[in-house]
């Protein structure tokens, strides 16, 4: 419990927030890349304790939000099949693929299974030697390990009813494709902890040096972001371009050796496409030729997909930073959590589901009214 | 998978033997000799009464004048026993305690069982037994009641519909549309326990101390804050599916006011919160089944607070907000950092199967 609580602490955060008011001059715009990190922002309000200069612009780091619509739509073709348990984690279920989403296809009567691990579905396929078991693997380097883990597993265990359906992206590869796009105005990253807790961030001092940009790796708890985001401030001010480490009680600068081996085991780099975003070279993982066999891609060999995105989500957009979820005209009105347009708008992780869910539709007077009289009203 | 997850039959006897089949069987549903027997050797022994026991197409009896309440539940609980109740137990509290929220007493409720062919006779007498218990300890009847029967396959073991009727308290005046501006909120313990519970069950999840549902029929305590608040309570409800969250919503919304609550007010224990941070599930989300909220006038709140605090199932009762005209049908919480965020309703199930 002491870790849940000792970094959501109220007093301390109101101190940070007015610290980093008093080394802000100038306005910056810093990029969180992670989606865990962008909920929790506009989960606990932190965007509203900045100084209004500091703007907090919401990175593409949301997995479920970046998965190609093709690979979403062999998803779905896949999952449709008599004979195929198709296993997912639970945020993939509504995010639509170009004609339905996996709870429609589970509706119709597939077969479709919320695991909360991806070894959870290597068990099932040893349960089920009559069937073909599926996991959607998809993520950033964050679940990778524990996809690796259950290929390494299955071809152990010589289950030949497991496969995997893989869209892994990586992290720093992302970070280029933002900084060199025409227009880009992001000045400084908070690295994302949890892939930073696998890989290390021995990757990013080039990057800092080539864009000249801070890059801080930063944690997920309120305390946690706040603090990065104020190293990542005091970096701007004095005009230094450095890699910290703000989330030391987790991350170190190799890694974890033993996840990484796993997945060079497992795993080789290729390009990438990211929904919403387009193909970025180098920018993802696919099962290399010693684990081919576990790959669901080769196994049910989908053709004839065609895919096509609504023309009014501009999805794309919010994932690059050029734009606020509520800045897009179908936000709120076309698209909703309950009829996505989008997957940003489907998973928590996505800025516009978190944006729509938090409110952030009203304007900042309307929140900030909404708490004044919270102050004296509640005890007990 | 923790101990207490199976079934007790231990406190179970049966005045006369079931005889026949271990399982029920397709004729046990079939309104001939074997559902006779049912009724006969396990729900009159379980539920006596005397509106039961003449056995008729409808159970016949008096309630004194004044206005009716009735309302009706089905339960579809996965597993059908859990630490801290069961499906029996579930089916009689949640009629019960959506009774007592209106400000209804309730005194009589059905019970309707679609079984599946194969379920063991053994948990279905747990089940009786533990609606029998329920029953007694709201004060409540079990008059009338139904079997059916369906293929294996087409049911997962047992579900059961209670409806049930209550007297409407005299003086009493709540409705989800009665919440008014300035309102205090409080509600009677803490949130998430039930879908935890639930949850870590399904998933195996085990920490320190195991999370309870906190399943229990409200009757009683409601009783005791309409004794001593009857006028200046505006509303009431309890918490379930969807949790705090969409409760709080639906009054924002049927009443067209604001609501406004502090989250360092909470009141949630420590497993449940890390469950919750676990699964990746918002406690004000995750479903409760002996809980109430109160929309209580300011003045009385410390009153209703004091009540709560001295009954057995409202010891940890707290005041967690209150109402606003700002902000219409909207709810809005105060994070423990010190900004803010809308808590919208709940789109679809966070977790399914869970009553």
């Amino acid at each position: 419990m002491k870790y849940l609580t000792e970094f959501r602490n109220g007093e301390i955060a109101q101190r940070m927030a007015r610290e980093i008011a008093l080394v802000a001059t100038r306005p910056w715009k810093i990029m969180e890349v992670c989606g865990g990190q962008t909920h929790s922002i506009i989960r606990n309000g932190i965007d509203q304790m900045l100084p209004a200069g500091i703007e907090m612009v919401h990175g593409p780091g949301c997995p479920v939000c970046v998965t190609p619509l093709e690979l979403i739509d062999k998803a779905l073709a896949i999952a449709a099949q008599p004979g195929v348990i198709f296993c997912s984690f639970g945020d993939m279920l509504r995010v639509p693929g170009t004609d339905a989403d996996l709870f429609q296809i589970k509706g119709a009567g597939g077969d479709v299974r919320v695991v909360y691990s991806p070894l959870d579905a290597v068990e099932l396929a040893a349960k089920n030697p009559d069937r073909q078991v599926v996991f959607f693997g998809v993520g950033f380097e964050t679940t990778a390990p524990a996809n690796a883990m259950s290929v390494h597993l299955a071809k152990r265990r010589g289950l030949k009813n497991f496969s995997l359906l893989v869209s892994h992206v990586l992290v720093p590869p992302a970070i280029e494709a933002i900084m060199s796009s025409p227009g880009n105005k992001v000045q400084a990253f908070l690295a994302a902890g949890h892939v930073c807790s696998v890989m290390g961030y021995w990757k990013y001092p080039p990057l800092a040096e080539k864009y000249g940009i801070p890059i801080v790796v930063t944690g997920f708890e309120p305390l946690d972001l706040l603090d990065g985001i104020r190293r990542a401030v005091v970096q701007l001010e004095a005009g230094k371009h450095e890699v910290e480490n703000a989330y030391a009680r987790v991350v170190t600068f190799d890694g974890n050796r033993a996840a990484q081996n796993l997945l060079a085991e497992v795993f080789e780099v290729t390009d990438r496409a990211w929904r919403g975003i387009g193909v970025i070279p180098k920018s993802g993982w696919r099962l290399n030729d010693a684990y081919r066999e576990f790959d669901a891609e080769e196994r049910f060999q989908i053709s004839g997909i065609h895919t096509e995105e609504s023309p009014l989500c501009h999805s794309g957009d919010v994932l690059r930073g050029a734009i606020k979820p509520a800045e897009c005209p179908a936000f709120g009105k076309e698209c909703s959590p309950r009829h996505p347009l989008g997957a940003t708008m489907v998973s928590s992780e996505g800025a516009c589901a978190a944006y729509f869910n938090y409110g952030r539709f009203l304007s900042s007077e309307e929140l900030a009214s909404a708490g004044a009289a919270l102050s004296g009203a509640a005890h007990g | 998978m923790a101990e207490s997850g199976t079934p007790d039959f231990s406190n179970w006897s049966c005045p006369l033997p079931l005889v026949g089949y271990p399982n029920i069987v397709m004729g046990h549903g079939g309104g001939g000799k074997l559902g006779n027997e049912l009724v006969e050797h396990l729900f009159l022994p379980a539920f006596r009464n005397p509106a039961l026991e003449n056995l008729g197409d409808a159970a016949v009896f008096e309630l004194g004048p004044g206005k009716l309440a009735m309302s009706t539940d089905s339960f579809v609980v996965q597993p059908l026993f859990f630490p801290g109740g069961s499906i029996g137990a579930l089916a009689v509290n949640g009629t019960v305690n959506d009774l007592a929220v209106s400000g209804a007493e309730p005194k009589y409720l059905s019970a309707s069982f679609i079984l599946e062919e194969g379920f063991p006779l053994a948990q279905l007498a747990a089940v009786v037994n533990a609606m029998a218990e329920a029953a007694a300890t709201a004060g409540v009847r079990i008059v009338t009641g139904d079997t059916k029967v369906v293929e294996r396959g087409h049911g997962d073991g047992c579900y059961i519909n209670t409806a049930g009727v209550g007297m409407l308290r005299p003086g009493v005046n709540v409705g989800p549309h009665r919440a008014q501006a300035g309102d205090m909120v409080l509600i009677s313990g803490t949130i998430g326990d039930h879908g935890m519970a639930i949850m870590s069950v399904r998933e195996g999840l085990e920490f320190e101390s195991q999370i309870r549902s906190d399943c229990a029929a409200l009757n009683g305590m409601i009783a005791e804050v309409l004794d001593a608040a009857g006028e200046a309570v505006h509303a009431m409800r309890d918490p379930t599916r969807g949790g705090l969250a969409s409760t709080l919503n639906e009054i924002a919304t049927s009443s067209n006011v604001g609501i406004e609550i502090d989250e360092t007010s909470l009141p949630v224990r420590p497993e449940v919160q890390s469950a919750c941070e676990l699964l990746g599930l918002d406690p004000v989300y995750v479903a409760n089944e002996g809980k109430a909220v109160f929309f209580v006038a300011p003045e009385a709140a410390d009153q209703v607070l004091r009540v709560l605090r001295a009954h057995p199932l409202g010891r940890e009762a707290a005041c967690i907000g209150q109402v606003t005209s700002q902000h219409k049908r909207m709810l809005v919480e105060r994070t423990s950092i010190g900004g803010n965020r809308v808590i919208p309703t709940q789109i679809g199930e966070q977790l399914p199967r869970i009553c």
